[in-house]
């Protein structure tokens, strides 16, 4: 090498590295923690481990190339240094494993070959969504520790301070060390209830992102994206979980129309005015076969019913040959699975829909004494829909304006301002809220 | 192998009524079963014969009748455990026969 190879190629490999450590920080960073836990016995050295692991990995790689399996490579490189440290805390304090039980492998080799390794990642994702933790530091903890987020990122996700978002992952891995939360996956006899609540938080994931609760944005794309991760995730670890085929479908039939449900200027388009074209057919055509998948079971869970529901409208080529009654039989069947106050608004709905918007408004109104949707800006939203299709102005005009109060998302009040222009402007315009069935 | 304090709690109604019975059967049967776990427990009289004692901050004592905090679900009794995990400490106190339910609270180890 000579001339201004000598100057370029450092930098151009430095470019190469620094790319093939973010990709296996996206692609590998919950296998290589959850493999390294096992030896740390305890989350946050082997964070630490981890995070040394990727540091190293910058500049080992750029002196010795990109290994073949970059994975394995900062597995084996993290796994080492959190067993020096445990031998080093050993000595000194003789120092207890706190995560895991004796002889449960803590001690073990952290092991040279990369065929050694074992896949603990269900045990990592059962950890951070144990039923003993709240949903919401379940949900933070998994952004952490299983997508890999920085603690800036998770508390950016959910517009919390970063300190408040430090404070509740400190209090969570507390907990879990304190009280002992076991790293494994559960036995059969509890599998089925567990797998429910990580799924469960997994879906928080999917929601916040695809209708962000509040802030400017309608979406928050990279929060959506993890959750679509996680359920792909799931559905690798627990084949043939129909509930877990279910999430996934569900997700992927929902957000195969998000491309199309903001116009140019980042306004909200109603599903019955979005542009069908843009609908993400590749993500159509997985979600069908997932969904196939996970109607094996009997009787269907909640999300295989969810998605069959967001099938019906992706597979309608137009809104006017949309199966309102088929939605509305959905809607039934996942009464009696979920019977949860927000099915049976998203249930008026499609009565309304079916049938009428007086017999919709009807069943809405029979929801008002609902505690649980007194603060939800959807029920208000959606009677002002109604009310305005029956040319009862004045009353829609004051739903939507109950729901811009109930509301915290500004995308969502523009939308909700446009609509009573609209009423009190011209005839009302029929139309759906649009969001996950 | 870790320790536990299961706490548990009942309707004081129900706990007034109870008094001066003898241990239920149900609570025979799971200590009968659950044995090799328990390290120890007891269970206790009514709140209304509690007594709090509260430090006033200037070197004394505020001495007062009843719990610190009054509530429908009082404290009945406990049960001090060990078990492998959280999960074990939880199968376990899900069998305690408890009126309205229990709480578990991992107990600190010093060394």
């Amino acid at each position: 090498m000579a001339g201004a190879g000598d100057q370029l190629m450092p930098w151009t490999a430095s470019a190469e590295v620094a790319a093939a450590v973010a990709e296996a920080h996206r692609r590998e960073w919950a296998f290589v923690l959850a493999a390294t836990v096992r030896v740390a016995g305890d989350i946050d050295a082997a964070e630490e481990a981890v995070q040394d692991a990727y540091a190293s990995a910058l500049s080992t790689w750029d002196s010795s190339g990109i290994p073949r399996k970059p994975g394995a490579w900062l597995t084996v490189t993290a796994r080492r240094r959190a067993l020096d440290v445990r031998r080093r805390a050993a000595t000194v304090e003789r120092a207890l494993p706190k995560l895991l039980r004796p002889g449960e492998g803590g001690a073990e080799d952290p092991g040279t070959e990369e065929e050694d390794i074992p896949d603990d990642r269900l045990r990592l994702i059962f950890t951070c969504c144990h039923p003993a933790l709240a949903v919401e530091a379940q949900v933070a903890l998994t952004l952490r520790l299983v997508c890999g987020l920085s603690t800036a990122e998770v508390a950016r996700a959910f517009l919390v301070p970063e300190a408040t978002m430090a404070a509740r992952l400190t209090r969570a891995k507390k907990k879990i060390a304190a009280a002992h939360i076991p790293y494994r996956v559960p036995t059969a006899p509890e599998l089925h209830d567990r797998v429910d609540g990580v799924l469960a938080a997994v879906y928080l994931v999917y929601t916040t992102g695809h209708t962000a609760p509040s802030g400017a944005d309608l979406m928050r794309r990279d929060l959506a994206e993890r959750g679509l991760e996680l359920a792909r995730m799931l559905r690798l670890l627990l084949p043939g979980h129909s509930d877990v085929s279910g999430l996934l479908a569900l997700i992927l039939l929902t957000a195969a129309r998000a491309g199309a449900r903001l116009d140019g200027r980042q306004d909200i388009v109603l599903l019955e005015h979005q542009d069908r074209s843009k609908w993400d057919r590749q993500a159509i055509r997985e979600g069908l076969s997932m969904l196939h998948e996970s109607l094996g079971a009997r009787p269907p869970g909640r999300f295989a019913l969810m998605a069959a529901i967001a099938a019906v409208h992706d597979e309608s080529g137009t809104w006017q040959e949309t199966d309102w009654h088929e939605i509305l039989g959905l809607y039934d069947l996942l009464l009696e699975r979920w019977p949860s106050p927000v099915v049976r608004l998203n249930r008026a709905i499609a009565l309304g829909f079916a049938a009428g918007p007086g017999e919709g408004l009807a069943e809405l109104d029979a929801l008002g004494a609902e505690p649980q949707l007194a603060r939800y800006p959807y029920l208000a939203a959606a009677r002002g829909d109604f009310l305005a299709r029956l040319g009862r102005i004045p009353e829609a005009r004051t739903a939507f304006e109950e729901a811009i109060i109930l509301t915290d998302n500004e995308t969502e009040r523009r939308f909700l301002r446009a609509r009573i222009a609209e009423a009190t402007g011209s005839q009302g315009c029929p139309g759906q809220r649009e969001g996950p069935a | 192998m870790s320790k536990y304090l299961i706490l548990i709690y009942q309707d004081e109604a129900v706990a007034r009524q109870a008094e001066g019975e003898s241990i239920s059967a149900s609570y025979q049967e799971f200590q009968r079963r659950r044995g090799p776990s328990l390290l120890g427990g007891a269970a206790l009289h009514p709140s209304s014969t509690a007594t709090s004692i509260r430090r006033d901050g200037s070197g004394g004592f505020a001495v007062t009748d009843g719990p610190f905090a009054e509530s429908k679900e009082t404290l009945g009794g406990y049960y001090l455990i060990e078990a492998a995990d959280l999960d074990e400490a939880l199968e376990i106190a899900k069998e305690v026969p408890a009126g309205v339910g229990v709480e578990v609270w991992p107990v600190r180890v010093t060394s």
